[in-house]
């Protein structure tokens, strides 16, 4: 085996119920490099990490460290931890209630008592050495979110570890945060530590790593040197389409003939919520599908979130079809036609030991108010339509809506909210994580609602499905809106060059 | 599961029956039943026999069992809401009850402890003792909803106060009804040979069966136990859904606030409905309703408190004393509980699953 | 208002609400003494009251252990009735030794907090139920050890049971002008003794700082090398050693055997380690603040009963009145700290 790598995962396969979420994924990580692992949603990243840290077992597969020829064995953090593998996580993995020092030390060193004069001192060389602007003694949950994060290294760069990684940790800082972050990964890379380092911020690959390997759909898609893979080229790996050939989805691409005179069916002015984006604008016209776009985490879900009131709004104005609404929760905008199918349908979307009919009606339910239930059999007529108009794959209506396989539930969901006979409909990754089959028909569905008069917002990580239903893109980065394109503009190149950043 | 499927084959019935909720509570009292059947067939006795006043009654342990079981049935409809809106239980319903009970002997009574005659129409009186329980299940719905603080520990406050309350309401005196009708809903309406409590269960069990399917209480109160975030982008609000399950809850206290006393025709603060909260978690529990939340079996809970009351009568009729009682519900308690943790689930499937392979091999 | 402000967020959780304790404590004291006068001015009455209390004390320290780790035990009151009796018994029954009894009660205290802690930390079972079912299970077992309540006639038990101890320099002269010295009584020394003993485990160890972590984010605590289980199994275990050592002292204060023991006593200390700024939902919380809590309810109590109030009810009520305060006290302080 090579000298110099300190990381290898072979063949490494991993499945879910129902999810194939690993599959054959190799990971060479060397010392003193900062390597870059990218892909988006559901490719693997997150699954990968978690086998490396021994919070899941793998089913297949060899992790070698430091090139030693037999397996390492991590069955737990701690395991992962002894053998030097030190991971900071998006959400911070600290105790929020201790003291900055204890969060530093806590649960590595031997013995009874605890010394606080040395922790404290400890801490404070540390937290100086790291120009980290802290107190020992404070209470962790009193420092903001990005000195949290910086500590959550400091503690992991404390314990010498071979291999740091680093798990979309810059997302919640501010840009000096992150160069000063970035200062502290460059002198940890010049003491032969290898980092690896998960983000979807472009700028930050490009400004500080040595590598990246991309994985989509669970598999690796290559490994490469951070020169050799121009930017635009890294998105369309990401994305799974090459950059030349968009021939095909030319003739397929939406045009979208506003009717005159018509007001817009919803209509934002500086609309912002508390989810942390920044104020937008945004219409859509009836029987128009439009989308949001952008990478993971730029906002696209906060935006449409803040239109259907699912986050707490806290300023801007909205129109519908010309006269002013208030939506301040779900139910004023369901009353107000609006639907909105969640991004994450595990934990927002079903209700798991609930029927798949129970499911179906719900919303509608809702609107009907209190002392208005379906009958028994209303209800089993209804599901029995729905299962069958979107070919739903249940044993019967009343078979819980957890044992369904994702896409099935998906369709399940989207039932209930067709089923409000919505005039604007907003669909949150309806595609994540189900099979191509389903994907297909819920595309299909979309250009059939949006010919008989439904607007429809779309949002989907794969862009190819976003350019062949959308006539309309609104284009996001860090949590602000960048672009809209429409028309010509509607194509890969353009797509990825606004995602990506204006250069190039 | 291969076992599941050869039997399911010749009969799938008989599957169907075994994965009903009501199955287990419907097998303890089997079990009960076989149990009182070995150790003396006369626990089955009932005799019709005139009362002390004059009216022809049933007497027999099944007719204690139907009688005190109805209390814990009522309370068991608002326990079961409750455990399945808020994934907590209610503590406070003993203390509730002396309250509830306290207020209606006080419209009753006026500001007299011993009145010839009735101050108020016993209906208005229920009624305003209704209206304050609601209320002060609202208040424990409000501390659980809006604080977000653990049920359980919310329902401490009036688990801690209620019986003080209770005391204070009628300035610690001890009012005694003497009007005989008042005696009907504790005891026996002449010429019913049933106690009246049992019609007033089934009472409560049409109305509460009449809500579920007239209102969408069930699908509001199980989408909100299960899922909260989801129940909430589906236009409904969890916190309004939760205390209005605490409201109910405060309904089933009055009424069976009003079959205490009405037993006794006073009320003792101290004792009255002592530990029913326990007895009524366990109901719920034991009707294989989730503690945590979420679906539930209406029937089952009300079965499962009937074998309870049974469990107790059973026990009483040993010569067990009523002190010692709770040792013996707290083990069926302990085994139910341990039984039911997924931990232990998982490991008795892989235990049943090796066995399995080592019959094939 | 900038000042206050910038002092809330300096603070930690733990101190903030310490600090609040101790001041509605003293602020109380206080208040009894301008309003009531007359006894509250005399040291004895403070003894007093810890003479009352000192079980409650150890019971309380045991409850804000298991709550600072995110759990709860409402077995203690129960635990503490079967040890009172099981002694009781075993001293004028069968003529037992009184270091022998005292094993006893630590053995029981220890098994329940052994189960207990067993079934929640190893199989994931809610505390709350399972404490539940302890509480009825050691309360129906004390009427099955014995029926009717008695008095202790051992006299080596008497004998330590009369036992005062003298506080220096904080007598009074009594009505007739004679000199009377201050004292308390045994079980106060062992309360004072596990205040500082649980303190000093909590804020010295390392053991008792995972007590905090595991209540703060047990996942977090688990991703940062914290055996949560364990730590979880060992709260109970304290607690149940500790409702062994309150059992005892409160026999001892008591000096008999009843079913009716105790009663309430589980509900006293959560309210105790609630007033004395422990979280419910865990992380947060402090001995000494738990000891203030209990004084305060002792404070509210003695009030009360001064002001010639109906003890029994109006002492319920007013510890329910500010159970309640406390409660939303903490969750209106967290929330507002949150958006600070």
């Amino acid at each position: 085996m090579k000298e110099n790598v300190v990381l290898e995962m072979r063949n490494i396969h991993k499945s879910f119920p129902g999810v194939r979420a690993l599959q054959g994924v190799d990971f060479t990580l060397r010392k003193g490099e900062i390597h870059a692992l990218m892909g988006e949603n559901g490719a693997g990243k997150s699954t990968l990490i978690k086998v490396l840290t021994g919070v899941y077992g793998k089913d297949e597969g060899a992790i070698h460290l430091d090139g030693c020829e037999g397996a390492a064995a991590i069955h737990s953090p701690q395991d992962a931890q002894k053998l030097g593998i030190s991971t900071v996580y998006q959400e911070i993995t600290l105790c929020p209630n201790l003291s900055v020092a204890e969060n530093m030390f806590i649960g590595r060193t031997r013995g009874v008592g605890q010394n606080w004069k040395k922790v404290n001192a400890d801490t404070d060389k540390i937290l100086r050495s790291l120009d980290i602007p802290a107190k020992p003694t404070q209470q962790l949950e009193s420092c903001s979110i990005a000195v949290q994060q910086m500590i959550a290294i400091a503690r992991a760069v404390d314990m010498e570890c071979k291999v740091l990684i680093l798990d979309e940790p810059t997302s919640s800082l501010d840009e000096q945060e992150v160069e000063k972050l970035f200062g502290l990964m460059r002198n940890l890379r010049e003491k032969g530590v290898g980092i690896v380092f998960v983000t979807h911020f472009l700028d930050q690959v490009y400004e500080v790593c040595d590598r990246i390997t991309v994985m989509r759909d669970g598999q690796l898609v290559g490994e490469y040197a951070i020169k050799d893979l121009p930017r635009v080229q890294l998105v369309s790996k990401m994305l799974g389409k090459e950059l030349d050939d968009m021939s095909d989805i030319k003739d397929e691409q939406q045009e979208y003939e506003k009717e005159e005179g018509i007001p817009p069916v919803l209509e934002a002015e500086g609309l912002v919520s508390d989810a942390g984006i920044k104020p937008f604008d945004f219409h859509i016209d009836k029987g128009e599908v439009n989308g949001f776009t952008g990478l993971l985490g730029s906002g696209r879900s906060e935006c449409v979130r803040a239109i259907f009131g699912a986050d707490r709004v806290t300023g801007g104005t909205v129109k519908m079809k010309g006269k002013p609404v208030k939506i301040n929760r779900p139910l004023d905008a369901m009353k107000n036609g609006i639907a909105y199918l969640p991004e994450d349908r595990k934990m927002d979307g079903i209700v798991g030991d609930l029927s798949v009919r129970d499911n179906i009606i719900l919303a509608q339910q809702v609107l009907r108010g209190f002392f208005k239930p379906f009958s028994k059999a209303e209800a089993n007529k209804i599901a029995d339509e729905y299962i069958k108009l979107l070919s739903i794959k249940t044993a019967s209506a009343d078979t819980p809506i957890r044992s369904l396989s994702g896409g099935n539930q998906q369709k399940v969901i989207l039932a209930r909210w067709l089923f409000t006979h919505p005039e604007y409909l907003i669909l949150d990754e309806p595609t994540r994580g189900i099979d191509v089959g389903t994907k297909v028909d819920i595309q299909k569905l979309v250009l059939k609602l949006a010919s008989e008069g439904m607007s429809v917002t779309f949002i989907s990580s794969e862009l190819d499905e976003m350019l062949r239903t959308c006539s309309r893109l609104v284009v996001m980065r860090d949590r602000r809106v960048v672009g809209e394109l429409t028309k010509e503009d509607l194509n890969q190149n353009k797509v990825m060059n606004t995602i990506a950043g204006g250069e190039e | 599961m291969s076992k599941d499927r050869k039997t399911s084959t010749g009969s799938g019935i008989l599957t169907k029956i075994v994965r009903n909720q009501c199955f287990i509570p419907l097998i303890a009292l089997l079990l009960l039943v076989a149990f009182n059947l070995i150790a003396d067939p006369g626990f089955f006795k009932i005799t019709l026999a005139d009362n002390s006043a004059g009216n022809p009654v049933l007497s027999g342990f099944l007719v204690t069992i139907l009688d005190s079981g109805s209390e814990l049935a009522i309370l068991a409809i608002g326990m079961t809401l409750v455990t399945a809106a808020s994934g907590g239980q209610d503590i406070s319903v003993g203390a509730a009850v002396a309250i509830a009970g306290s207020v209606l002997l006080r419209v009753l009574c006026g500001s007299n402890s011993r009145p010839e005659t009735l101050q108020a129409p016993i209906i208005v009186a229920f009624l305003v003792s209704c209206l304050v329980a609601m209320l002060f299940g609202a208040f424990n719905g409000v501390l659980v909803a809006y604080f977000n603080i653990q049920p359980m520990i919310a329902t401490l406050i009036l688990y801690t106060a209620g019986r003080s309350i209770a005391a204070w309401v009628n300035n610690n005196e001890l009012p005694v009804i003497s009007e005989p009708s008042f005696k009907y809903f504790g005891e026996f309406i002449p010429g019913i040979p049933i106690p009246t409590p049992f019609f007033i269960a089934v009472a409560c069990m049409i109305v509460i069966g009449l809500v579920l399917k007239f209102t969408d209480l069930r699908l509001y109160t199980e989408a909100v136990g299960i899922n909260q975030d989801s129940a909430r982008l589906n236009g409904l609000d969890p916190k309004v859904v939760k205390v209005l399950s605490f409201v109910i809850l405060g309904v089933c206290v009055a009424v069976v606030g009003l079959i205490k006393v009405s037993r006794i025709s006073t009320i003792n603060y101290s004792v009255i409905a002592k530990d029913i909260e326990m007895d009524a978690i366990l109901a719920v529990a034991l009707g294989g309703n989730a503690l945590s939340g979420g679906k539930f079996n209406m029937a089952a809970s009300i079965i499962g408190a009937y074998v309870i009351q049974f469990l107790t009568t059973t026990l009483y009729k040993f010569h067990v004393q009523s002190d010692a009682l709770p040792a013996y519900k707290a083990v069926v308690v302990i085994i139910l509980v341990v039984l039911s943790a997924p931990k232990v689930r998982e490991w008795l499937a892989g235990l049943s699953k090796r066995s399995m392979k080592k019959e094939a091999v | 208002m900038k000042k206050k402000k910038f002092s809330l967020k300096d603070l930690t959780d733990t101190n903030l609400l310490l600090t609040i304790t101790i001041v509605v404590f003293f602020l109380m004291y206080i208040g009894a003494i301008l309003f009531q006068g007359g006894g509250f001015t005399k040291p004895q009455t403070f003894f007093n009251i810890l003479n009352a209390n000192a079980a409650l004390i150890i019971l309380s320290c045991g409850l804000s252990l298991v709550m600072i780790t995110g759990g709860i035990d409402i077995s203690v009151g129960g635990v503490t009735a079967l040890i009172s009796m099981c002694c009781a018994v075993y001293l004028d029954f069968h003529g037992g030794n009184v270091s022998t009894s005292l094993l006893m009660a630590l053995g029981i205290g220890l098994a329940f907090g052994i189960f207990q802690g067993f079934l929640v930390a190893y199989l994931d079972i809610q505390p709350f139920i399972i404490t539940l079912a302890g509480m009825f299970f050691a309360r129906g077992l004390t009427t099955i050890v014995n029926t009717k309540p008695f008095n202790v006639a051992n006299e080596a038990f008497t004998k330590l049971k009369l036992t005062r101890v003298i506080v220096p320099g904080m007598g009074a002269p009594n009505r007739r002008g004679v000199y009377v010295d201050a004292y308390v009584e045994l079980g106060v020394v062992v309360a004072i003794l596990v205040v500082i003993v649980m303190f000093c485990f909590l804020r010295w160890t390392k053991l008792g700082r995972s007590f905090y972590a595991v209540g703060g984010n047990h996942q977090s605590a688990l991703m940062l090398g914290i055996n949560v289980k364990r730590t979880r199994f060992i709260s109970h275990v304290l607690c149940g050693l500790l409702a062994g050592i309150g059992g005892f002292v409160y026999f001892l204060h008591v000096g008999s055997g009843s079913a009716a023991h105790a009663t309430g006593a589980e509900m006293d200390a959560i309210a105790s380690s609630i007033i004395g700024g422990t979280m419910l939902t865990g992380g947060v919380g402090n001995i000494v603040g738990t000891f203030f809590g209990v004084l305060s309810l002792g404070t509210i109590q003695n009030i009360v009963s001064s002001a010639g109030l109906d003890e029994a009810w109006w002492s319920g009520i007013t510890r329910a009145v500010m159970l309640c305060l406390f409660l939303v006290i903490q969750s209106v302080v967290m929330a507002r700290k949150k958006k600070a």
